[in-house]
């Protein structure tokens, strides 16, 4: 539930100010960065955050389960809870890969720093340069399951989305409209000098392959279900998703990961295994519009986006999985 | 998993798993039963069901050291790596009845873990035991071994083992950390829950999602 767009404009602001004080250029040393695109001079908004959840305690805390109310609004309350923790078993029709909404929200949506649903909640409507438009809570949730989910968008007020609707609201019970509170989407990490493909690669391979595989395939029960999500390939999310995005890559992993050990990792580990991660093949873009040069220009114009730079050899993108739900 | 078992000198994980190898191991049944259903009154885990990578890999551990215990380590060190593979691969391959707790948890505690064991205490930083074991405690992979119809004195003496630092062979130290936040009422609730689990309860759990 990030919005990632600001985040964005904010970090291209700072490579633009450190520019100016003298640092010579982004630079990506393991990458072939022939196909790079400049990025984007945006002006700030605001100065570069620091971490909003350094202090748990100044958190939002959501009410409990016990506090969902026992009448029809209560119904839907819970049914959203449900769809939120197992998407694959209660909004099939609407999601194209391996995934659930409780893997990047943790904690049934209630974890700070884990894109708390109460934080996004009262966040919308915003304007998001992702799409040029004001977006409602709805719209932006329509998005999670077209990109995230690798799925189709419900329905303007499809059940589904009244559901999860109506669970963010209930969960941001008591938050202030407008307010930016403290631990909403992920943390925002101070920028590296240089992003390691080869040091994330061995990150991966020392923290992360035991749970989610050595190829990012996620790993399953015995009775087929999916435990640790895909984080990459034709199961996992695809080329438009908020977490293609490199900061919020490394924002999540800073503050979650390894599952359980959130905040062990460096600064340098978290940047550097989301930039492996997030320069692997993923499911297409559903805006894809026939061309990768073109779809980057479009919508991934950014150092933080890798999609159609070219990595050991190949150019992300190319041999896409095709977007959406596969017979 | 590389299966060696089809050489000339194949071990026979049933035979050594009933008689012992004929040199320094003994019968695994005497203490882990003639099933494989272990001995719930004493913590002797039950072994029918795990993961056979895990098992070998614990195996290995009390060779090597880097578990400790006050049984398992000559015994394994007495295993060749084709007899710890065999017997592995035995106790992976049984579904034995769930042996009877010696002490029956009541009804609040087992709720309190099935709690615990699906949501986790994030107050604490805790995720659910079964976000990483399944959602039915059936295990996942080897590194994450099934919990469902273990013995829950079994259960409660590993997590106080790492929470005292004296088990460590934990990929990560996941369990290290995750131990040293539970309280004793908390380990107690999670064990007496997973013990509680019939063994057919893991083959009837409902999938959550597809394969990746």
């Amino acid at each position: 539930m990030s919005e990632h767009q600001p985040d964005l404009r904010t970090w291209i602001a700072g490579v633009v100010f450190l520019g100016l004080a003298g640092f010579i250029g982004y630079k990506l040393p393991s990458f072939d960065t022939s196909n790079k695109a400049e990025p984007a001079i945006a002006k700030p908004d605001k100065p570069i955050s620091s971490n909003a959840g350094e202090n748990p305690k100044l958190a939002f805390s959501p009410p409990g389960d016990d506090e969902i109310p026992k009448n029809e609004f209560g119904d839907a309350v819970r049914l959203g809870q449900r769809i939120f923790h197992d998407t694959q078993g209660n909004a099939r029709e609407f999601v194209g890969n391996s995934l659930q909404c409780s893997n990047c929200h943790l904690d049934f949506g209630r974890l700070a720093n884990a894109a708390p649903l109460w934080a996004a909640y009262v966040a919308y409507p915003a304007y998001r340069v992702k799409n040029e438009h004001v977006n409602t809570f709805e719209e932006r949730l329509q998005g999670c399951f077209l990109y995230s989910m690798n799925g189709k968008a419900p329905a303007s007020n499809d059940k589904v989305l009244v559901a999860l609707e109506s669970y963010a609201y209930f969960l941001a019970k008591g938050a202030a409209i407008g307010a930016e509170l403290p631990g909403r989407g992920y943390p925002k990490l101070a920028k590296p000098a240089k992003l390691d493909y080869a040091h994330g690669q061995q990150v991966y391979a020392a923290k992360c392959a035991l749970c989610h595989g050595a190829e990012g395939q996620g790993q399953s029960a015995a009775n087929g279900s999916v435990v640790f999500p895909p984080l990459w390939g034709p199961r996992s999310f695809n080329w438009g998703a908020g977490m293609g995005s490199i900061n919020n890559a490394a924002g999540f992993i800073k503050a979650n990961m390894p599952f359980s050990r959130g905040n062990t990792l460096t600064d340098a580990e978290a940047w550097d295994v989301a930039s492996y991660m997030d320069s692997q093949e993923r499911p297409q873009d559903p805006r894809f519009s026939g061309s990768v040069v073109e779809t980057r220009k479009l919508h991934h114009d950014s150092p933080m986006d890798m999609y159609g730079q070219t990595v050991n050899g190949v150019v992300l993108g190319q041999n896409s999985p095709a977007a959406g739900p596969q017979p | 998993m590389p299966v060696h078992a089809a050489t000339t000198h194949a071990a026979d994980g049933r035979e050594i798993a009933a008689n012992g190898n004929g040199r320094d191991a003994p019968a695994c049944s005497a203490c882990h039963g003639a099933q494989g259903e272990g001995r719930p009154d004493i913590a002797h885990p039950r072994l029918a069901g795990l993961d056979s990578e895990y098992l070998i890999e614990q195996l290995n551990a009390f060779a090597d050291g880097s578990r400790d215990n006050g049984t398992m380590p000559p015994i394994a060190k007495a295993l060749t790596p084709n007899e710890r593979q065999a017997i592995a691969k035995f106790y992976a391959g049984l579904v034995t009845p769930k042996m009877e707790e010696p002490q029956k948890a009541d009804d609040r505690t087992i709720a309190a873990g099935a709690a615990l064991a699906g949501r986790g205490d994030w107050s604490k930083g805790l995720p659910g035991c079964g976000q990483c074991h399944g959602a039915a405690g059936q295990g996942v992979g080897k590194a994450f071994p099934r919990l469902a119809s273990q013995s829950a004195e079994y259960i409660m003496s590993q997590l106080k083992a790492w929470k005292v630092g004296k088990r460590t062979n934990d990929p990560l130290h996941l369990m290290t950390g995750i131990s040293s936040k539970l309280s004793d009422d908390q380990i107690a609730a999670v064990a007496a829950y997973y013990a509680s689990l019939p063994v057919a309860a893991v083959a009837a759990a409902k999938p959550q999602g597809s394969k990746p």
